[in-house]
């Protein structure tokens, strides 16, 4: 589904990405951990192009989004994006983040967007919050909402960088919980997280990024059990 | 005592009554008005497509954007390096060299190509100030660029611009005071032309300011209206 090929991203010379090849298969849930500053966002963010790469290619769905004339603005409708700071519209109500861009876009009347968020509100368990602003609500609920607002579009994969970073210790579990029924639902994710647990029950594959190249990919199981990488040992030393 | 405030009495009374001075004094608030108002939009005018420039610059890779940029940072800079009178002596004796040029559009243009610099740079801070992730979230919907500034951007932005504007243009509204100095008869001018008239300048230039004063305490007092009609829609 996503192939990228010795991806590369420098900032001013400065070498953040060093060549990553991946093979992403539809419906795996890729979850992403390393070091902090080692490129684990950078590499996410390439992979819906808010980041341009210097080098190499990403391939979605039989699209090079490396190529310049690719309309990028289409195949992000297809790839969901969760961020650390939520990024939800602060003038919008919730239902109205929520309906924003597919009803823009012509996906959706505001009728059928408005029945979708409905939908979408109940499953996340905020069927009460559609008119709030993101301002009146706690940042696990506001996290809810913005993976609420990504579900809208249909996408065929969801990017979350580091979704729960930014919140209190007590509504990561509501954000986690809200992600671990999206992977059962099939949903094709990458995840960059600090969460270990999560990693373990939900990823169907570990990256360990390090200094911007993959230093080791494995099952949750043999990645946390029998760790080669000498950094990874290291790192999981200290988080674990 | 009774004596000097008999005097300023009588020197007000001079520079207003006689002659119907006080026509003067309107006629030359209805020209600094008019001024104002075209100089507003003008310098709005100007300082929109500067602060487009500028902002599409940031992240566009587009040559002639890039070029349009240095010109816009060239223009902003020069305008609000030099005192306006230079400018205005620049302008007028560069571009309006030919006999009955209207005073209006004179001190309008004159007023807006300053203004213009300044009004451009509120609207790209306010731009600036909205944080990175709302584009970014936008974009990563789907959403062009220009959607997301349009829906996104813009409507966050506007609630920093306004105040900052409706700022630019109280000084604005006192800066055309300054284009007294070229011959158009504005409030300025003519309070200079009463003074010539009695022979005692003071009265007159004070009615000017108590004039100028009343005219921005008015806008700021309409500023804070429509700041608190604003402020009203979306208590957090
Ligand atoms: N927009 C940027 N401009 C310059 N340097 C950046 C930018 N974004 C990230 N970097 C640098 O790239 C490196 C990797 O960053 P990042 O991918 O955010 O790391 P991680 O998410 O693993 O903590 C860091 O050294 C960071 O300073
Ligand atoms: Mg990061």
């Amino acid at each position: 589904m996503i192939v990228t090929r010795n991806l590369q991203k420098e900032f001013d010379g400065h070498k953040v990405l060093c060549g990553i090849d991946q093979h992403i298969e539809k419906g795996e849930k890729v979850v992403v951990i390393g070091p902090s500053g080692s490129g684990k966002s950078t590499f996410l963010r390439c992979l819906n192009m808010l980041e341009v790469p210097t080098g190499g290619e990403i391939i979605f769905e039989g699209v090079t989004l490396t190529d310049p004339k690719t309309d990028i603005d289409k195949i992000r409708q297809r790839m969901g994006m969760v961020f650390q700071q939520f990024n939800l519209f602060p003038m919008k109500t919730v239902r109205q983040n929520i309906t924003h861009a597919p009803v823009l876009l012509k996906k959706m009347t505001q009728k059928q967007a408005d029945e979708r968020a409905d939908e979408l509100l109940e499953r996340i368990g905020l069927p009460d919050k559609a008119d709030a602003y993101p301002g009146m609500l706690s940042g696990g609920q506001q996290q809810r909402i913005a993976i609420a607002r990504a579900l809208a579009m249909d996408p065929d994969v969801m990017l979350f960088d580091e979704p729960t970073s930014a919140l209190d210790p007590e509504m990561v579990g509501e954000v986690l919980e809200i992600m671990r029924e999206l992977a059962e639902d099939g949903m094709t994710m990458i995840v960059v997280t600090h969460e270990m647990g999560f990693a373990r029950e939900v990823g169907s594959r570990i990256l360990f990024i390090d200094e911007g190249v993959v230093a080791e990919e494995n099952t949750p199981y043999e990645f946390f059990n029998n760790p080669k990488n000498q950094r990874l040992q290291d790192f999981l030393s200290k988080v674990l | 005592m009774m004596e000097l405030l008999k005097n300023i009495g009588q020197g007000f009374y001079n520079a207003w009554f006689p002659e119907r001075r006080y026509l003067a004094y309107l006629s030359g608030l209805r020209m600094t008005l008019l001024i104002s108002l075209f100089a507003v939009i003008i310098g709005i005018a100007i300082g929109i497509i500067l602060a487009v420039i500028r902002v599409t610059a940031r992240n566009s890779r587009n040559l002639v954007i890039r070029i349009l940029n240095r010109f816009a940072i060239i223009y902003i800079t020069v305008i609000r390096g030099t005192p306006m009178i230079v400018q205005i002596m620049i302008i007028y004796n560069l571009i309006f060299t030919a006999p009955n040029t209207n005073p209006i559009v004179v001190g309008a243009v004159c007023c807006g190509i300053n203004s213009g610099a300044y009004v451009s740079e509120i609207i790209r801070a306010g731009i600036e100030s909205i944080p990175i992730g709302q584009m970014e979230a936008g974009r990563s919907l789907g959403l062009t660029y220009s959607m997301t500034m349009r829906t996104i951007i813009l409507p966050q932005a506007v609630k920093n611009i306004l105040p900052a504007l409706g700022n630019e243009f109280i000084v604005l509204v006192k800066e055309t005071s300054v284009i007294s100095v070229i011959a158009v008869n504005d409030l300025m001018k003519m309070a200079g032309y009463v003074g010539s008239r009695t022979w005692d300048v003071i009265p007159p230039y004070v009615i000017a300011a108590a004039i100028y004063l009343i005219m921005t305490l008015g806008l700021s007092s309409l500023m804070s209206y429509f700041e608190k009609k604003m402020g009203r829609g979306d208590r957090k």
